[in-house]
């Protein structure tokens, strides 16, 4: 049975060329970046190309680029660094209610040591409104934190208009995105849109697990949350991953050619799939919209089929996709991406997120619309009564 | 001064003539559950067990512990049978225990056993002696014959054995002696603390589980067959069956009243379980079962699963209330895995409204509806069996 992977906005795996800088570092650059010696020199080097390759892809300078253990960390770091930093100026941070869980429970975090947080509520699009935005900046904001795009839903926030509305303001709040989904997918520019801290992950962009970075705009001040050796300015503590820094450069490199040489290599994608499911089911429901959403994410229920069932039914067949998020289907509470969207029941237990790269292929998609419609028409005869 | 492990078992004492069958399974068990200690020695005495050749004492107890048939277990020390070794192990056994203690005053006595008439002290004056030796060397010591804080044990054998603890194992009986049974094992709290129950009687495991791939997931499964393992670590090795149920609950869905599903469900489970426990050499069924926890399981309804079968059906959890089999899972150590919530998603099959008095009659009506005999046959033919452990 031929497999076809659809989950890459849970996890993807590494491309060759990835590989074979991973192993190649693995193999010849065990050095400490640290050492005085010439192979803790070698290390640092390639840690700077990876920095450059990262930062090429954002318009920013490699000494903008810190590495962290992975997206989380990342997201950790802009949110209570800053808030920590910022303590005396004031104490209100904004951040949207579809975050991902490390960004929102950094903030819960906060709000157990006297902070306080607004969480805007997006519309059925799975967007924020700027006016709400705008009402909830104050004189004592001191954080706005917004995902670019969303992980569960695709759904894509109006990053340089918020990011515009910001710095607008007299006294500026630190602007973070976490762009763990969007990096190397869609064009980001922070210097232009006026972001101060921005979070990647490895493992979205086919680099392995383990490693992440934060793009610090040059004169933002965090307060860091691992205390050590005082790697990375002291931002960051801990001998760097540089196994992990090395496959982030490269992947990163390899994202950056495969978007330029096509852009519209997944939104095609994507297309075709949204195309071939409303055909076959023209009452199954796209979640967020589709206008405004990522090329690589797509959420839809089947009413009165159960996501999980047809999540397991597809597996059957060789199909690998998700509901919801991965990182969440381990607790069974719905999902707060969706239930934020005000979906109902119905419909937020039938949805599954299809999610695509660069590695899907048009023959993958092809061959995927008759099994998901075969799967789907098989488990409707038992729907529960 | 070498350490060794008595054990004592108990109930085996009654069964006379099979007393040696019932003796070497136990040896056997106990073999096995060592079976990761090196060059460990297990041998056997009259009535007794002994352990030697280990340096894991803690280890060492917490495997016996689980051993079926094992009353308790002590640590000893071995030595010959010379009164003035006897005396100063004694004293050190002593000083042992009394750094352990805080209070000021602490009782003991000292009882001993002469199974070596040969030995030149009968026992009244070992324990007097040596009760007046340690008396004189530790003064926070007071005699109390009744309830001693410490009791100092002295059997002389064909070696002395000195010990002041007695560790209680799991009791029952050895895994073995009484035959096997097929344990329905689901995946929740019950099923798993029901086989513990019946193996600790002597009963040898065999698993079935119903798996209701995508309506249940493989995570599901794995956490069936993790339960397994922990049930193997005292109930001794289980064959694990997946039989999948799919395609049974799907004709019955479509085919049969809905408020009837689940009892005809549980019928089918109980029949193929039956098979399983023919073709293994099972005599009897063990189901979690007790009465009034769920709508299958009224009185009336326990009544029509149990007509589908010929076998005995054993409930040991039948006149359990939840909270009590929560402890006991919690004991056996299946709880923490019990709760994982990888199932459930099973709800389709599951009507809104199930009969909670349901008419044999009616039933057996209803399975008219469907080939029941071939899909029997078909998930019997593709059952996976996982050796555990």
């Amino acid at each position: 049975m031929n497999e076809i992977y659809l989950d890459y906005a849970a996890t993807t795996p590494l491309v060759p060329e990835v590989l074979e800088a991973v192993i190649d570092c693995l193999k010849n650059d065990f050095g400490n970046p640290s050492s005085m010696h010439s192979l803790g020199i070698r290390a640092e080097k390639r840690i700077r190309e990876a920095a450059i390759q990262a930062a090429n892809l954002l318009g920013a300078l490699p000494e903008e680029i810190f590495f962290t253990s992975g997206g989380t960390e990342a997201n950790n770091l802009a949110v209570l660094g800053t808030a920590y930093d910022k303590k005396r100026r004031g104490m209100h941070c904004i951040t949207s209610s579809i975050e991902h869980p490390s960004v929102i429970q950094a903030f819960s975090h906060l709000e157990s040591q006297g902070y306080d947080v607004t969480y805007l509520p997006v519309d059925a699009k799975g967007a924020i409104s700027l006016d709400d935005l705008k009402s909830a900046l104050n004189d004592d904001t001191i954080l706005v934190s917004i995902m670019h795009v969303n992980n569960e839903i695709g759904s894509i926030q109006a990053i340089q208009e918020i990011g515009t509305l910001i710095k607008s303001k007299k006294v500026k709040p630190v602007f973070h995105v976490d762009a763990i989904q969007s990096f190397g997918k869609l064009p980001i520019r922070p210097e232009l849109w006026g972001i101060d801290l921005l979070s990647l992950s490895g493992h979205k962009i086919h680099a392995p697990k383990g490693i992440g970075a934060l793009y610090i705009k040059k004169g933002v001040c965090l307060q860091p949350i691992l205390f050590g050796g005082n790697q990375q300015g002291g931002l960051r503590s801990g001998t760097e991953n540089i196994t992990g820094i090395v496959g982030l450069g490269k992947a990163a490199q390899w994202i950056a050619e495969r978007y330029k040489s096509e852009p519209d290599y997944l939104p095609k994608l994507k297309d075709k799939l949204v195309r071939g499911i409303q055909q076959a089911f023209p009452n199954a429901h796209i979640n967020g919209s589709l206008k405004n959403s990522a090329p690589h994410i797509l959420n839809v229920a089947f009413p009165g089929l159960r996501g999980e069932i047809l999540l397991h039914g597809l597996e059957e067949e060789g199909v690998y996709i998700s509901t919801g998020s991965a990182c969440s289907s381990r607790n069974r509470k719905h999902s707060h991406v969706l239930s934020g969207l005000g979906l109902n029941d119905q419909l937020l237990e039938g949805s599954i997120r299809i999610s695509l790269s660069y590695l899907t292929t048009e023959e993958e998609i092809d061959a995927f619309l008759p099994i998901l419609i075969r799967t789907v028409e098989r488990l409707e005869r038992y729907i529960r009564r | 001064m070498e350490k060794v492990m008595l054990l004592r078992y108990g109930e085996i004492f009654l069964k006379g003539r099979n007393r040696p069958f019932f003796e070497k399974v136990l040896l056997n068990n106990i073999r096995k559950a060592l079976i990761s200690f090196e060059d460990i020695k297990v041998i056997r005495a009259q009535g007794r067990f002994f352990v030697e050749n280990y340096s894991d004492e803690l280890a060492v107890v917490q495997a016996l512990t689980l051993v079926f048939g094992l009353v308790s277990i002590s640590p000893a020390y071995k030595i010959e049978k010379d009164y003035e070794k006897i005396a100063a192990v004694s004293k050190q056994l002593m000083e042992d225990e009394l750094m352990e203690r805080q209070e000021e005053t602490i009782t003991f006595k000292v009882e001993s056993r002469r199974a070596d008439k040969q030995f030149p002290m009968d026992s009244m004056t070992i324990n007097k002696d040596l009760g007046g030796i340690l008396l004189e060397e530790f003064p926070r010591l007071k005699v109390d014959v009744h309830e001693p804080d410490i009791q100092l044990q002295v059997e002389i054998r064909e070696y002395c054995y000195l010990y002041s603890r007695i560790i209680p194992c799991a009791g029952g009986m050895p895994v073995g002696t009484n035959g096997k049974a097929a344990l329905l094992l689901s995946g929740g709290i019950d099923s798993p603390v029901a086989g513990w129950m019946i193996a600790k009687r002597g009963v040898a495991l065999t698993a079935v589980h119903y798996h209701s791939f995508p309506y249940t997931s493989d995570r599901s499964k794995e956490k069936v067959i993790e339960l397994g393992k922990i049930l193997t670590r005292c109930c001794g090795p289980i064959r694990l069956h997946i039989v999948p149920f799919t395609r049974i609950q799907q004709e019955l869905y479509e085919k049969c009243p809905d408020e009837q599903l689940t009892i005809l469900m549980r019928r089918y489970m109980m029949r193929i379980a039956e098979e399983v426990a023919l073709r293994e050499g099972a005599a009897a069924l063990v189901t979690g079962e007790s009465i009034g926890q769920v709508a299958s399981q009224t009185l009336e309804s326990l009544a029509v699963t149990n007509d589908a079968v010929s076998m005995p059906v054993f409930r040991p959890l039948i006149g359990f209330d939840k909270v009590d089999i929560m402890n006991t899972a919690e004991t056996i150590g299946t709880y923490e895995t019990s709760i994982l919530p990888y199932e459930d998603c099973c709800t389709v099959f599951t009507p809104r409204h199930p009969v909670t008095k349901p008419r044999l009659e009616n039933i057996l009506k209803s399975e008219q509806l469907i080939n029941g005999e071939e899909l029997i046959q078909e998930a019997l033919d593709n059952i996976e069996v996982i050796q555990l452990p």
